[in-house]
């Protein structure tokens, strides 16, 4: 499964807090129903980008996982 | 996101070690990139953090700390260069798991507009100057600290 996105994140090889900070980052500087596409191998951006979304409000549309890569999708809401 | 949640962190950072350094900054600028409001107050040792050129200076010493990842007995930790040789331990530890380095941290925090308080009364106490100090930050007492944590923060400190 994978969804259409309109900018993409690569947070390959960043550890703790990183990930949050540059997707937070890349979502402020996008539009309203965009989509960011953000990769990352840190295992703990799994519960990290769930728990980002639950307290900022954005939406986690889908995450897959490819080899030791982690794909999220997440939709800026406001 | 109806339900009532903390919309502000309050932070006490207090000492001055490499590892001491890090939980301040990493949960303060999640807590900003969660969208809330935040503060650190540097008190104490917690000053080095702020000094220009500063932190990606601090040491982690061996000596009375068991929970090194190589234990050191005290008796050769108090030896000259043993601090040194942790911290260099730990350095290369932490860029092998590209971990940011700190002044990476205090760059984001910046960035994300985290109110950074310097300990007034530290400050005269241990002879820190203003312009000791990294641009972009506020000097102020506990009070400053505290008024800004009684509006419904969570507070910790380190």
């Amino acid at each position: 499964m994978s969804e259409k996105f309109d900018q993409t994140l690569d947070c390959s090889g960043l550890n703790c807090p990183m990930p949050i900070l540059k997707t937070k980052k890349a979502v402020d500087g996008m539009q309203v129903g965009q989509v960011l596409k953000m990769i990352a191998t840190d295992p703990g951006s799994v519960p990290d980008i769930n728990a980002w979304t639950n307290k900022t409000g954005h939406e986690l549309l889908s995450h897959e996982q490819d080899g030791d890569k982690y794909i999220f999708y997440v939709k800026k809401t406001k | 996101m109806t339900e009532n949640t903390a919309s502000r962190m309050a932070i006490i950072a207090a000492h001055g070690t490499l590892d001491a350094a890090y939980p301040p900054l990493i949960v303060g600028t999640t807590a900003a990139a969660l969208e809330m409001e935040v503060a650190i107050f540097f008190t104490f040792y917690g000053l080095e953090m702020l000094k220009k050129g500063k932190i990606d200076k601090l040491q982690v010493a061996p000596i009375a700390n068991p929970a090194m990842p190589m234990p050191v007995p005290n008796i050769i930790g108090m030896l000259p260069g043993m601090t040194a040789m942790a911290t260099m331990m730990m350095n290369n530890m932490m860029k092998k798991d590209n971990v940011s380095k700190l002044s990476e941290l205090l760059d984001a925090a910046l960035e994300m507009n985290i109110r950074l308080i310097a300990c007034q009364m530290t400050m005269g106490v241990m002879g820190v100057k203003k312009e000791d100090l990294i641009d972009g930050i506020e000097v102020g007492g506990a009070a400053t600290f505290v008024e800004f944590a009684s509006h419904n923060a969570i507070a910790l400190a380190f």
